[in-house]
């Protein structure tokens, strides 16, 4: 435990329940939301797991979760992928870009938790 | 043998299905025995007193005895046929049993119709699902609001040391979360009451006046004699929003400066004795949109042969709408590529006319004119805003095409044509097997 998390994630109220569940269980949670610049975000704190909302203002989860597999750096880093659609195509759209883990929203506290533990056991 | 020649076997079927004897029916209308066997073998034609007798004592309508009345259903019937591929129609027996059963072919073919009317109703409703941004953005709120009640609210009853801070903080989120949720679902709602008609329910100032244009036929007379100023028709139109009132403010001054240009009584029997929108431009000294447009203004003759107009800005949106019956055209999202409107779009100044085939079960053909050109004059500063515009004349059918002129087959979006071998496709359909 002890481990690094980086939430990525634009909705303030679900940035702070997930914040709360995992700090309880001991991780350090470190939030941002905006698209943008969230890969510099990444680079500069090396996480070693980032839970990523798919719908984010100025630029999608899905382009953010390609440029980390492009790069050296974070091309192996798991990501747990949370996203309002929970369509087939959705999900293989995500696994095709490298996603470790997907989890369609709303979802139960026990399965965020349940996948970062798992995820970041692997990683 | 000729449906022409088959009013006698319809005679003799309806005959033999009400149990009436030749020489009984014959009595019934006057006639001998002998005379009416020769017309049962389609050896004489009838029409007239004795075919108003004859339908009389049947019980059937005499124009489904004849062949005039009965060639529109039995189209409606092959159609139907050939519409749905999977079942083995006998299509050469139709006439046989249309003559027999009326009243089942006729409950064929306003199956089929309405099946057709469905379909559109569902392409409808699919586009606007798809890609209407309203509907999106409210559905996202929507579930964001859930999944934060959810996640806080197990927090607060499955945490049992947890501080009066936290607490305090965790119930504000849940109220926030819930007055959000209470909002985004009452928009929802009212929303998709709205929608319910899939014909109606503006959702954006666009389709509130084109709904305004369709309830006038696209035909503005206050406009067409000066009666009425565009500020006028702005204000008698009772247009919902301030943005649909300012569209139809530009749209209007626009008609009523092509109106004064090109007065409508002596423009519309110019373009009936010259349908060219490039000798119509030439003839009264103006560019071709001006021409398309005006054209789409005329009276139409009938709904069903209704032209049809759409514009397009550079980034290929269109800022107009003016349904061709068969005519699919996108609310929301991207057109059919293909469309000559988009081939005009790529180069400007340069009229596109071409014969295009609509994806849907009918295959309706339309000749389309188009032409892209910028919306003010050329200037060195500042970017061009061209404007494409494609007129949409709809065809009776294949027999209007010149020898060897080959129609270009077109659809109205990706996600809703069946025609999945398309170059251009930018996405599945959804449409399988020929829907």
């Amino acid at each position: 435990m002890g481990k690094h998390v980086l939430l990525i994630e634009d909705e303030p109220n679900i940035i702070e329940a997930i914040k709360f569940i995992l700090s309880r269980d001991g991780w350090s949670v470190d939030t941002h939301s905006n698209g943008a610049n969230a890969i510099e975000r990444v680079q500069s704190m090396r996480p070693d797991l980032v839970i990523l909302d798919v719908m984010l203002p100025n630029k999608s989860g899905y382009d953010i979760l390609r440029d980390l597999r492009d790069n050296p750096m974070t091309a192996k880093l798991p990501v747990l992928m949370l996203t309002a659609r929970g369509q087939t195509k959705d999900r293989e759209l995500a696994e095709r870009l490298g996603v470790n883990e997907f989890i369609t929203k709303p979802f139960s506290n026990s399965d965020i938790l349940a996948s970062v533990r798992a995820l970041a056991g692997a990683g | 043998m000729p449906r022409s020649a088959l009013t006698g076997s319809r005679i003799r079927d309806r005959r033999t299905a009400k149990g009436l004897k030749q020489a009984d029916l014959a009595r019934e209308v006057g006639i001998s025995p002998s005379y009416l066997n020769l017309i049962e073998h389609n050896r004489r034609r009838i029409g007239g007193k004795l075919l108003i007798d004859l339908s009389r004592v049947l019980e059937v309508e005499a124009t489904q005895l004849t062949e005039g009345a009965e060639a529109a259903l039995l189209t409606r019937m092959r159609q139907a046929a050939a519409d749905t591929h999977k079942t083995a129609a006998e299509e050469d027996r139709a006439d046989e049993f249309a003559g027999r059963f009326p009243g089942w072919a006729g409950l064929v073919a306003a199956q089929h119709d309405r099946i057709a009317q469905l379909e559109r109703t569902v392409e409808t409703l699919t586009d606007r699902l798809t890609h209407d941004p309203f509907l999106s953005t409210s559905l996202y709120d929507v579930v964001s609001s859930v999944t934060s009640i959810r996640s806080t609210s197990s927090i607060l009853v499955g945490e049992e040391e947890l501080d009066d801070e936290w607490q305090a903080r965790f119930l504000q989120n849940l109220d926030n979360d819930s007055r959000r949720l209470a909002e985004s679902s009452q928009a929802l709602v009212a929303y998709l009451d709205g929608v319910g008609d899939a014909q109606g329910g503006a959702t954006s100032p666009q389709e509130e006046l084109e709904g305004y244009l369709l309830r006038n036929n696209y035909t503005l007379p206050a406009l067409e004699d000066g009666s009425a100023t565009p500020q006028d028709l702005v204000a008698d139109a009772a247009l919902a929003s301030e943005p649909a009132q300012i569209l139809a403010l530009t749209y209007f001054k626009r008609y009523a400066a092509d109106a004064e240009h090109l007065p409508l009584q002596s423009f519309a029997e110019r373009y009936a004795a010259t349908p060219d929108p490039a000798v119509l431009a030439e003839t009264y000294r103006t560019d071709i949109a001006t021409i398309l447009r005006r054209i789409a203004t005329l009276p139409d003759r009938d709904a069903e042969q209704r032209i049809g107009l759409v514009s397009c800005d550079a980034s290929g949106t269109l800022t107009f709408r003016k349904e061709s019956p068969g005519f699919s055209i996108p609310k929301f999202g991207a057109a059919c590529p293909l469309w000559p409107l988009y081939q005009a779009l790529i180069r400007p100044h340069s009229p596109v006319a071409a014969i295009v085939e609509q994806a849907s079960r009918t295959a309706p053909l339309f000749r389309c004119y188009a032409i892209a050109q910028p919306l003010r004059p050329a200037r060195f500063q500042g970017p061009d805003v061209i404007e494409a515009t494609m007129l949409i004349i709809p065809l009776e059918g294949a027999h209007e095409l010149a020898t060897g002129v080959q129609a270009q087959p077109i659809g109205s979006s990706c996600r809703i044509c069946p025609r999945e071998a398309c170059i251009a496709r930018r996405e599945p359909s959804i449409l399988a097997d020929g829907f």
